[in-house]
């Protein structure tokens, strides 16, 4: 007994010092040094750190997969001020749909760079398996309460990878009342994105030119090109209202307004030229409007049963690209003994295509002033299944798993295939695996 | 949808604000509510993480919060 109480003393002070160290770096980051009270071995205080980290997996059958670490730091002072620091690193690789339809022989494809091909076999729905990206991003949030019954909050967001850099800003004021049972909020947010994709901007609906080699001729590509890069900027705008019901429910309504403005285009997706026997002529790259307005409204509830808790929301959302979405999230909750407890999670998604959207263009019929063939816009029906299973360590720290399966599955928006389209899988489905470790300490 | 409904959603939320003064709990009555698992979202981090997936797989994000820009994702 005398050893197991020694190594669970020994694991503990080693939990108080990986904790200690991130404090310190932490501090030392924000160019502080008070907030090393972690050192002590007293019990944790309010006005220490607490920190959350994860590590995610996702992974879809042939194509992307993409590995995430995030950890959030966040230290709530005395005066229930909160600073909170978010790390989050990830790193892609695989496979994307290119917009092309599948035909009965090889199809060979340009990559975006502009350097060098990629082949499709026959039959295949055309994957660009170009796709490698490390992204980091930060965040930083500080929450305090303004005058009484008003808190505000401010943050920044800064998000770079190789070919893409996001800046952001937000702000927000929640109003409590009704002793403290309903709260109003008003949010703001401002995003600046900067794209600078491998080989350029292509020009709407231009040609896909024939790839170039090391000392070739890249005038081809270059005429393709209208820029080196381009850029976007988000507004957003959004009211909230959150009500306690009774002692065992509460629920949230949301009304957001989103202006996105800029380059909306996905340079590195085409569309397929087709003749009237369903055979490819040629690539053309797609063009999206230059403004998206997006708006939704959120509803959610959770209410708590003796031991359970039922969480389930709902958003519809409507863009004037004629995208109409409805979104229904569900999580119970299900303690077990220990305080570890059971999880699962049922989401379901249902989206209209944007009024440009189209698997392929027909040869001879005017090219359209915007056009896409992301299944990504399309119609489309997707369902997440998944069950988290949490434990809280003797050290009082929680640790938690999930594993979720994502299914989207793609739909003719009305588009009739000619010829030997007919017999080509045009909306292929799309099956994720994601799996996730979480710690807190 | 159409425009009627969308804007009766709106309005239905901005009602029930003006109705709840007869909702809610006494300061003493927060014993479920104060649970950290009773929070609107109790697991950020998982949240963050979704967001993230669907924001780069589907047409709609935001909603809860900020849709925002952000990423590159394909």
């Amino acid at each position: 007994m005398q050893l197991i109480s020694d190594k669970k003393i020994n694991n503990t002070v080693n939990k108080k010092s990986i904790k200690a160290a991130l404090t310190l770096a932490t501090t030392a980051l924000l160019g502080s040094v008070q907030g090393a009270t972690a050192n002590s071995a007293e019990p944790l205080t309010e006005d220490t750190w607490a920190f959350d980290s994860a590590f995610l997996y996702y992974s879809e059958a042939d194509r992307v997969s993409a590995a995430e670490a995030i950890i959030n730091a966040k230290k709530i002072y005395a005066d229930e001020s909160i600073l909170s620091l978010k790390l989050t690193i990830d790193a892609l690789t695989g496979a994307s749909a290119n917009g092309g339809v599948a035909q009965s022989n090889v199809q060979t494809f340009t990559r975006p760079s502009g350097k060098g091909d990629y082949d499709v076999k026959a039959g295949d729905t055309p994957l660009d398996d170009t796709f490698h990206d490390t992204r980091v991003q930060f965040n930083a949030q500080w929450t305090q309460v303004l005058i009484q019954n008003y808190t505000g909050s401010a943050g920044v967001h800064l998000s770079k990878e190789y070919d893409y850099l996001s800046l952001g800003v937000n702000g927000n004021l929640a109003y409590d009342f009704n002793k403290k049972n309903s709260t109003f909020s008003f949010g703001l947010s401002y995003f600046q994105d900067t794209f600078e994709p491998e080989g350029g901007i292509p020009k709407p609906f231009a040609s896909m030119p024939l790839a170039y080699h090391d000392n070739g001729d890249k005038s081809g590509h270059d005429a393709s090109r209208q820029s080196n890069d381009d850029g976007k900027t988000t507004t957003d705008v959004m009211f909230g209202f959150t009500q306690v019901i009774n002692r065992h429910m509460v629920t949230q309504f949301n009304y957001s307004y989103s202006f996105v403005d800029g380059y909306l285009t996905d340079p590195f997706k085409i569309l397929s030229l087709v003749d009237d026997d369903g055979i490819v002529q040629d690539y053309l790259y797609e063009s999206r409007p230059d403004e998206r307005i997006k708006q939704s409204v959120f509803a959610q509830a959770k209410y708590h049963f003796d031991e359970t808790i039922l969480d389930v929301s709902y958003r519809y959302m409507w863009d004037d690209w004629q995208i109409d979405s409805h979104t229904v999230d569900t999580r119970f909750y299900i303690p077990l003994d220990n305080g570890s407890y059971l999880e699962p999670h049922f989401r379901f998604y249902q989206q209209t295509a944007a009024e440009f959207y189209q698997p392929f263009i027909m040869q001879g019929k005017a090219i359209p002033e915007f056009a896409s063939a992301d299944y990504r816009i399309g119609d489309m029906t997707a369902y997440t299944v998944g069950l988290k299973y949490g434990m809280k360590l003797s050290d009082g720290n929680d640790l938690s798993f999930r594993l979720e399966y994502y299914r989207q599955t793609p739909e003719s928006a009305g588009h009739n295939a000619p010829g030997a389209l007919a017999g080509m899988e045009l909306y292929e489905n799309i099956d994720a695996i994601i799996a996730q470790v979480s710690y807190s300490f | 949808m159409n425009n009627k409904f969308k804007y009766s959603l709106v309005f239905s939320a901005v009602t029930l604000a003006s109705g709840c003064s007869s909702l809610g709990v006494e300061p003493w009555e927060r014993d479920l509510l104060a649970k950290k698992q009773m929070a609107l979202t109790a697991s950020p981090i998982d949240s963050a993480l979704d967001d993230h997936i669907y924001f780069s797989k589907e047409a709609s994000s935001g909603g809860k919060s900020f849709g925002g820009g952000g990423c590159g994702c394909n």
